[in-house]
C-alpha cells in the first residue's frame, strides 16, 4: 500500500469531502495561498477557490461564531484552528453555542461542523503554542472529539467528523505531520467509537491517543525484550469512548496504563482509568496508571520540556512495576 | 409619526396587531412569574415593540434573525405562535423546544428564528455566519442580529462586523438601546458614539427613533431591498425603552432609574398608543375597532396560557435526547 504523509492525508480527506459536497467549506487564518503554517491545506484554494476557503482575519471567535451560523444554516464549515492553544479563545462559541444548540432547540437546529486543531509539545513552543486541550472538549456534552493517531486514521476520521451533523473537534499532533503510514488510495471512513487494537498482548494494556500511541507501541516493544505482553490499543475518539473494547482488554491483562499527552489532573487519562475502575474493578491485578502531562505550563527549554511528557521508556517502567506488583504499593 | 404611503392598511393594522401580541405576551407571562406558575426568570420585551415589529415585518419567512436573552418580541414578530410559546416558558413538551430551551433560548425555525442567547453578544457570529452561508449559497435571504446596547461592550462584535464588512454580507445588526445595560446606564458602559463603532468598519449605520414602528418599518425595508442586492451590511441603532427592569424579579430599580423617567415613556412614547392613535387620525381604524383587536389578542393569549398551564411536561425519558443529532450521511 503507498504510504502518506498525515498532512497529506487531511488535505486528501477534505478535498475528497469537498469535492463530494458542495456545502463544506474551510474557514480560518491563512488557510488559503499559505496553507496554513504547516501547510496541511496547500493546493486546495487553487482547486476550490476563495468562496470556498476563506482567509480570515486574526480573530478566532469572530470565525468560530460564523462557521456557527453557517452550519446552522446548511453549511459544513470546517475551522481551521492553528493552534489547538487557541481553543479558549472560542470556548463561548464552540461549547455555550455549538455545543448546546441541538439540544436547547429541542432536536430542530443542528451545527455540523469540524473544528480542526492541534495539540503535542517538544516542538519547543513553550507554554501558549504547546498544549494538548482535548480535555476541556471532551468535558462538553454536545461535541465529539476524534485524535487521530497516524496518517490513516487523520484521513479516515476526518471524513466521518465532516460528515457528522454535530460539532466535532480534531486534534492532529503537530509533530506528526510528516510521518507517513499507509493510505488505500480508495475511499475509507474510519467510524467514530471505534478503538483499535494494534497489537494484542496478554500482560498489561496500553491505551495512548494520538502520538501516545506510537508511544505506546515503543514501550510494548521495550517491553517484549523483558518477556512482558503488552497489548496497544487507540481509542481513535475519545467522544464517543469504545468502553466496551477498552474494558475487554482490561479483563484480559489485568492491568492497564493510559496514556494521553493533556494535563494528568483532570484528564483523559482520569476519565478512561476511572470507567475500568468502575467497570472491571474485580479483573484488575493492579491500580489503572495514569500518564499525562505533567501539571505545568509548558517550558521553553528543551532540557525542561523533554521531562513534561509521557515516553516509551517511562511508560515500560511503570508496565514493569504494574508485572512487579510494585505499583499495588505505591503511595 | 412619519407616514409610509406603500403601505396599505391590511399592512398597518398587521403590524399593531403584532406589537399587541408582543405586550400581551408579556403581560401574560410577567403574571405567570407573579403568580410563581413559571419556572425560572424571563426578561421583559414590553416597550421595545415597534423595533421587532418595524423590523420583522420588513422581512420574509425565508430571511433569518439571531435573538437575545429579551427575545419574545423578536419570536412573536418573527411570526411565532402564543401556544408553543407558552409551553416552552412554561418547560412542557408542545414548547417549541420541548421546554428543554426556555424563554432564553426560544428557536423557531420554521420561521427563520436561530434563536434566542443567553450570553450577551454571544449571536452575533451567528448572525454573520447565516448571512456568509446565504451569500456562499447564492441566496437572497438576509440575516437580521437583534441585540442591546449593553452587547455592544462585547469583542465578537467587531471581529464579526469587520469580516462582514470585507464579504460585503447580508447581516443587519439591529441595536436595540433602551438606555440600560442591565442595571446600569448605557452612557456608564458605552463610550462614544455607538453607530461610529460601525462606521469604523465602512458600515453604513443609522439612528433610528425605536418608538415609531413606521420609522423603523421605512427604514428596515429600505436597507433589507439592499442587502438582498448585495449592498450589505448595516448597522441601526435604534432607540428605545424597556418597561420593566432587568428581568420581571428587578422590581425596585429607583438606585438606576426614576419611576418619573419609566412613566415619561410610557405615557408619552408608548409604541403601541402612538401607533393606534395614528390609525385613528389617518381613518385605517377607528378606536372601537382597535380595542376589539386588542380584546381578541387578550383572548388567544389567556387561552394559549390555559393550554400551557395544562400541558403535559416531557417525559423523563427526553432528558438525553438531542445532545447528539443523529448522522443521516454516514
Amino acid at each position: 500500500m503507498r504510504e502518506i504523509t498525515l498532512s497529506q492525508a487531511v488535505n486528501e480527506a477534505i478535498a475528497e469531502e469537498m469535492r463530494r459536497d458542495e456545502t463544506v467549506f474551510l474557514i480560518g487564518e491563512d488557510v488559503a495561498e499559505a496553507g496554513t503554517p504547516f501547510k496541511v491545506l496547500s493546493g486546495l484554494v487553487e482547486e476550490f477557490g476563495t468562496n470556498r476557503v476563506i482567509d480570515t482575519p486574526i480573530a478566532e471567535p469572530g470565525f468560530m461564531g460564523i462557521a456557527v451560523g453557517a452550519a446552522m444554516t446548511g453549511a459544513r464549515p470546517i475551522v481551521d484552528l492553528m493552534f489547538g492553544d487557541f481553543l479558549y479563545l472560542v470556548m463561548d462559541q464552540l461549547c455555550n453555542q455549538a455545543a448546546k444548540t441541538h439540544y436547547m432547540s429541542g432536536g430542530k437546529l443542528s451545527v455540523p461542523l469540524v473544528l480542526r486543531t492541534n495539540l503535542g509539545a517538544t516542538r519547543r513552543s513553550a507554554a501558549q503554542h504547546s498544549q494538548s486541550l482535548q480535555a476541556l472538549v471532551a468535558h462538553i456534552p454536545g461535541l465529539k472529539v476524534a485524535m487521530p493517531s497516524s496518517a490513516y486514521e487523520a484521513k479516515g476520521l476526518m471524513k466521518t467528523a465532516i460528515r457528522d451533523d454535530n460539532p466535532v473537534v480534531i486534534f492532529e499532533d503537530k509533530l506528526m505531520y510528516q510521518d507517513k503510514a499507509p493510505v488505500p488510495e480508495e475511499e475509507f471512513l474510519i467510524p467514530f467509537g471505534e478503538a483499535n487494537i494494534l497489537r494484542e498482548g496478554n500482560d498489561v494494556t496500553l491505551i495512548g491517543t494520538s502520538s501516545m500511541r506510537q508511544v505506546c507501541e515503543k514501550a510494548a516493544e521495550l517491553l517484549e525484550a523483558d518477556g512482558i505482553s503488552a497489548e496497544v490499543m487507540d481509542p481513535r475518539t475519545i467522544v464517543p469512548l469504545d468502553e466496551d473494547t477498552l474494558l475487554a482488554s482490561a479483563r484480559k491483562t489485568s492491568r492497564v496504563i493510559v496514556v494521553d499527552e493533556g494535563h494528568q489532573s483532570y484528564g483523559v487519562t482520569a476519565e478512561i482509568a476511572a470507567r475500568i475502575n468502575e467497570k472491571a474493578f474485580y479483573h484488575l491485578d493492579a491500580p489503572v496508571i495514569r500518564m499525562g502531562a505533567m501539571d505545568v505550563p509548558v517550558p521553553f527549554s528543551p532540557a525542561l520540556e523533554a521531562l513534561t511528557v509521557p515516553t516509551p521508556e517511562g511508560v515500560a517502567a511503570n508496565a514493569r512495576k504494574l508485572m512487579s506488583g510494585e505499583m499495588i504499593h505505591a503511595a | 409619526m412619519s407616514t409610509a404611503p406603500k403601505h396599505n392598511a391590511e399592512d398597518y393594522l398587521r403590524m399593531y396587531r403584532q406589537m399587541v401580541k408582543i405586550r400581551t405576551f408579556e403581560d401574560n407571562a410577567n403574571q405567570l412569574y407573579l403568580d410563581a406558575k413559571m419556572p425560572g426568570l424571563t426578561h421583559m420585551y414590553s416597550g421595545g415593540e415597534a423595533v421587532a415589529v418595524g423590523i420583522c415585518e420588513a422581512l420574509e419567512v425565508t430571511d433569518k434573525i439571531t435573538s437575545t436573552h429579551r427575545g419574545h418580541g423578536h419570536c412573536v414578530a418573527k411570526g411565532a405562535a402564543f401556544k408553543e410559546m407558552f409551553c416552552e416558558l412554561l418547560g412542557k413538551e408542545e414548547g417549541y423546544c420541548r421546554g428543554k430551551g426556555g424563554s432564553m433560548h426560544i428557536a423557531d425555525q420554521s420561521n427563520g428564528n436561530l434563536g434566542a442567547n443567553a450570553i450577551v453578544g454571544g449571536s452575533m457570529g451567528i448572525a454573520t455566519g447565516s448571512a456568509l452561508r446565504a451569500k456562499l449559497q447564492g441566496a437572497d435571504d438576509v440575516t437580521v442580529c437583534f441585540f442591546g446596547d449593553g452587547a455592544t461592550a462585547q469583542g465578537l462584535l467587531y471581529e464579526v462586523m469587520n469580516m462582514a464588512a470585507l464579504w460585503k454580507l447580508p447581516v443587519i445588526y439591529a441595536c436595540e438601546n433602551n438606555g440600560y445595560s442591565e442595571y446600569t446606564r448605557t452612557e456608564e458602559i458605552a463610550a462614544g458614539s455607538i453607530t461610529a463603532r460601525a462606521e469604523a468598519f465602512g458600515i453604513e449605520a443609522h439612528q433610528v427613533d425605536g418608538q415609531d414602528v413606521l420609522a423603523v418599518n421605512n427604514l428596515a425595508t429600505e436597507l433589507v431591498a439592499r442587502a438582498r442586492r448585495g449592498e450589505g451590511p448595516f448597522f441601526v441603532e435604534l432607540m428605545t425603552y424597556r418597561y420593566h427592569g432587568h428581568h420581571v424579579g428587578d422590581i425596585n430599580r429607583t438606585y438606576y432609574r426614576s419611576k418619573d423617567e419609566e412613566a415619561e415613556w410610557k405615557e408619552n412614547r408608548d409604541p403601541i398608543t402612538l401607533f393606534g392613535a395614528w390609525l385613528a387620525t389617518e381613518g385605517v381604524a377607528t378606536k372601537d375597532e382597535l380595542a376589539a383587536l386588542r380584546d381578541a389578542v387578550q383572548t388567544d393569549a389567556k387561552e394559549a396560557v390555559d393550554y400551557a398551564l395544562a400541558a403535559a411536561y416531557p417525559d423523563g425519558s427526553e432528558v438525553d435526547d438531542h445532545v447528539y443529532a443523529e448522522t443521516e450521511d454516514a
